[in-house]
């Protein structure tokens, strides 16, 4: 018997297992993979203020920037997932949208400084000589994302006792236990685990665990490739560096194939260039026009990157919610079971603070942020 | 009967139709690339193409497999 | 433009189903990185006998067959496109239901990117070394058994002065006669596997008899010793293999005893890793051969899962040359009869497919059978044993590229990994250059998995430039091919697409 049962060892259901723990509890995490299997294992490891519209969800980011901070600080510097301050630099290709980025920045009011056209090789020297300027954002940080997944819950195993967390992977939730509608545990290929809550934090597959209660979560994927390169022996690139376009494709709701230039240099020496959306289901079949028009973006900003080679490529699927936003908190319509799922491409940077606000309410704590753009009966129609 | 290459200003005779990495080791240089964490001496490994251990650059261009590349007469390798 | 059928491998089965398919009538392109055709088995040198001191290897006649594999590829480059120097990163469905398949070629101006689209596609892309990880196994002077091959049969160079060849697999016999005859001292070949396996297995004596005794008596004539459940367990030196310790190995290759042998070089292989990613970018399906490797999974007609991809050779398991080129045959016969159907009216489906299972001959179709079991009884008879493992130390490299040692691998474990692709997200192994080509068996040995089917969506690296403009060209343009092109003359790239503007 568990305080708390997670559903989903990726980065989310491991910062809900770490603050659960944290917080006196006992948990007990499940993955029907390995620790970082799904989309987690498929990311950039993106920690990012810059890209969030004034609202809920920027709140919830700079929270969670904070506590990406402090886990990396409490724990050798870098976390053990190589946390990096990089900063995030996003460009304007014409002074029409570089206006338009001062003026979101002066919404946001997140820490942030305005770079004119002149001086962005400061920055960064390889840029492209032709963008109209850019808005630094020197809270952007990156981690490698399966390794803060993996490290958080050591870290939570480590710090608040060994029996406090169990780890079950190769493990798959194939129903929820109840009692007069109430969740009581979860039903597994390995037997049944009871617990006091049940949270679903299956991510990308968060409507599946959703429907296992009977309850409807309108979670889809939203998929996206990277392209990673050679490993260089000099960073070529400091910053997370990004197009104005990412801004508005991120908030888009569009099905078709989006694609904005986002590239950034990793601790290993490669630079990772995404980012590209679109719906198409589970398909991982890999799209040449997609990568290729990721290719031309990232060489447009960076043309010394034209005779760098691609080594490979992945694609991940974005959890992904027609608001946007993730789903985080008890489900009204099975008392016991909660959920921290529907991040879209922001789950890394989300994560703690996710984490963090629901060991909160499960504590029987009023959590830091209110938590009800994020409830999850927003999508019913009563809820309306 | 032979042809010089360069190697990091080096003069490397080429038999016509070997590799630049064939010609590197017949001539004794069996390691011309050092790795980027351990700094580890590396030269033909699989020899071909597979491992990418034997990567040099020639004429300035991006680094390539040396056991695929065959050497052409001037060609100027550079190694790191 | 668009071909009847594309070949990506110039080695003995691709050549055999380009040549069949194009003497049919067919409009056929093979494509290979190599500058020469041939493969690993057919390699040979530019200019033969240019080489001082003439290596047998290198001479047409010394490997058998080679003498009509370079007609057969004349015959081809007369009549079909032949694109040497081309890595091909990419084959992919195309809306209009063709297949495109990408490739670079280099250029002086930087890489050319390169797109055939045709109706089929023949995979016959070979086999590479399948390495074992031990203890110094990244020094400098410690090649593959094929690398050094490669190297005396593609340059006419001997890869060292004092060689020790190590592994499992009747391949290493070649490669150590190969050696020797070009003036190698050849201290020892090292076969980890408990006899020769020959012997034991009446089939086997029955096919390759002949071959085993020549090799037999040229290791005798160079007074090289063949020791049974010996292995190299690891190589020493500062900047390059200067001795190794080579271990006596119980049945399950756990070490009994050891002994140090200077040496220079050695030459290492426990058996092939078919290169099969063409395939499963393609979604073709896979199954585990005998030895353990993924392999494509394909009919009588050596049809793929995936409508208008074919495979032959080693990419539908190991089993030599000589059933490389006759699977390449039959599905050059399998293509043609596709073909046929197409034009011969409505399609109903099911056409195509008893076409060709009447287009192949059944003398082919045994012959076929034959060489197949021959091969997995080669296979079965040089297993790798766990007790590899166990020469490990925990700085031993696993991985090659990432530089990432045994410990890392178990501390990726420790932390939740419990699959190679876990282990190579948390640590790394298999994301370098070679994407996991040289480490992965091992890795998955470590992990304690069969191998899975290689996710590699992109083949070959491709400079950004060029996959920049792989888009476009994917919209329609594709290499103008001139119709006879000369095997050491790839015809140029006419139109190299102008650059996205994004």
């Amino acid at each position: 018997m568990s305080d708390v049962i997670v559903v989903g060892a990726g980065v989310v259901g491991a910062a809900c297992a770490y603050y659960a723990a944290r917080a006196g509890l006992d948990v007990t995490v499940i993955d029907r993979g390995p620790v970082a299997g799904g989309t987690t294992g498929s990311g950039e490891g993106n920690v990012l203020v810059s890209d969030k519209e004034p609202g809920p969800e920027l709140e919830l980011a700079v929270l969670s920037n904070r506590l990406w901070r402090s886990l990396a600080q409490r724990y050798g510097g870098d976390g053990g997932f190589e946390f990096e301050a990089k900063g995030g630099l996003v460009v304007a290709e014409t002074p029409e949208i570089q206006e338009r980025l001062a003026g979101l920045a002066a919404k946001q009011d997140v820490e942030h400084t305005l770079v004119p056209a002149g001086s962005l090789r400061d920055y960064e020297p390889h840029l492209a000589g032709d963008l109209a300027g850019g808005v630094l954002y020197p809270q952007d940080a990156q981690v490698q994302p399966m390794l803060a997944a993996a490290a958080l819950l050591r870290h939570a195993a480590r710090s608040y006792g060994q029996g406090a967390l169990r780890l079950r992977l190769g493990t798959a939730v194939t129903g929820i236990t109840r009692s007069g509608g109430r969740a009581t545990g979860v039903r597994t290929s390995k037997g049944d685990v009871r617990g006091g809550a049940v949270i679903n934090a299956a991510g990308t597959w968060g409507g599946e665990v959703a429907a296992l209660a009977g309850v409807d979560l309108p979670i889809l994927p939203r998929r996206g490739f990277i392209l990673v390169t050679e490993p260089l022996r000099e960073p070529l690139i400091r910053h997370k560096v990004y197009t104005a376009a990412y801004v508005t494709n991120v908030a888009s709701d569009s099905p078709e194939l989006e694609t904005s230039a986002v590239v950034e240099g990793t601790p290993a020496g490669t630079v990772l260039i995404g980012a590209s959306r679109e719906r198409v289901g589970f398909d991982r079949t890999t799209s040449v026009p997609v990568l290729a028009r990721l290719a031309g973006q990232a060489v447009a900003l960076f043309p010394t990157l034209r005779d760098v080679r691609a080594i490979r490529s992945y694609c991940g699927f974005r959890p992904y919610c027609p608001d946007h936003l993730p789903v985080i908190g008890p489900d009204p319509r099975m008392p016991g079971l909660y959920h921290a799922c529907g991040h879209e491409g922001a789950g890394i940077g989300l994560a703690p603070a996710t984490g963090h606000l629901l060991a909160q309410l499960i504590a029987g704590h009023r959590p830091d942020l209110d938590l009800s753009p994020f409830r999850p009966g927003r999508f019913s129609e009563e809820d309306q | 009967m032979t042809f010089p290459i360069t190697v990091d200003g080096r003069s490397v005779p080429v038999v016509p139709g070997q590799t630049i990495g064939a010609a590197l080791h017949a001539a004794g240089v069996r390691s011309w690339r050092s790795t980027r964490f351990g700094g580890r001496p590396r030269g033909l490994f699989c020899g071909i193409g597979v491992c990418f251990d034997c990567l040099v650059s020639v004429n300035g261009r991006a680094p390539e497999r040396a056991c695929l590349l065959e050497a052409a007469p001037g060609d100027e390798v550079t190694t790191s | 433009m668009t071909y009847d059928l594309v070949v990506v491998g110039g080695g003995p089965a691709g050549v055999a189903g380009a040549l069949t398919a194009v003497r049919a009538g067919l409009r056929v392109a093979l494509v290979d990185s190599g500058a020469r055709l041939g493969g690993q088995y057919f390699r040979h040198c530019a200019v033969p006998g240019a080489v001082p001191g003439a290596v047998p290897g290198a001479v047409p006649g010394a490997v058998p067959g080679l003498g009509r594999f370079l007609r057969q590829a004349r015959a081809l480059g007369e009549r079909a496109d032949v694109l040497l120097r081309h890595q091909v990163w990419s084959a992919a469905r195309e809306p209009d239901a063709t297949l495109a398949v990408h490739g670079v070629t280099p250029s002086p101006e930087g890489e050319r990117p390169v797109v055939l689209r045709t109706r089929r596609l023949l995979i016959a892309t070979g086999a590479y070394d399948r390495p074992l990880p031990f203890p110094g196994w990244d020094l400098p002077g410690v090649l593959t058994a094929g690398g050094a091959q490669a190297l005396l049969k593609g340059s006419g160079v001997v890869a060292g002065r004092r060689v020790v060849v190590s592994g499992t697999g009747p391949f290493l016999l070649p490669a150590a006669c190969g050696l020797a005859g070009a003036g190698a001292r050849v201290l020892g070949v090292y076969e980890a596997g408990g006899a020769l396996g020959l012997a034991r297995r009446p089939l086997l004596a029955l096919d390759k008899a002949g071959e085993a005794a020549r090799y037999a008596v040229d290791l005798a004539r160079h007074r090289v010793p063949y020791r049974t459940r010996q292995a190299v367990v690891a190589a020493h030196g500062e900047r390059e293999v200067e001795a190794v310790t080579v271990a006596r190995l119980d049945k399950g290759w756990n070490i009994i005893a050891t002994r140090v042998v200077e040496c220079d070089t050695v030459a290492a292989g426990y058996g092939f890793v078919p290169q099969i990613e063409l395939g499963t970018q393609l979604g073709c399906g896979t199954r585990h051969d005998v030895d353990g490797s993924q392999v494509l999974t394909v009919d009588t007609g050596q049809r793929t899962t995936v409508p208008g991809v074919w495979a032959a050779g080693e990419p539908t398991g190991v089993g030599g040359w000589r059933l490389s080129e006759l699977e390449g045959r039959v599905a050059g016969l399998a293509v043609v009869a596709d073909s046929r159907a197409l034009h011969a009216g409505p399609a109903t489906g099911t056409a195509p497919r008893e076409g060709a299972a009447r287009a192949v001959p059944g003398v082919l179709v045994r012959r076929r059978v034959r060489w197949r079991r021959f091969g997995e009884a080669l296979q079965r008879a040089y297993p790798v044993k766990p007790g590899w493992q166990g020469w490990l130390r925990d700085d031993t490299l696993v991985c090659r590229c990432e530089e990432v040692p045994l410990a890392r691998v178990r501390e990726a474990q420790d932390l939740g990994a419990t699959d190679a692709r876990s282990i190579k997200l948390l640590a790394r192994p298999g994301m370098g250059w070679c994407q996991g080509r040289v480490c992965g068996y091992a890795l998955s040995c470590l992990a304690g998995e069969p191998p899975q089917p290689p996710r590699r969506p992109i083949a070959q690296p491709v400079t950004l430039g060029a996959l920049s403009e792989s888009g476009e060209a994917s919209a329609g343009v594709t290499v103008d091919g001139t119709g006879g092109a000369r095997a050491d003359d790839p015809p140029s790239h006419p139109n190299p697409p102008t650059r996205r503007n994004s």
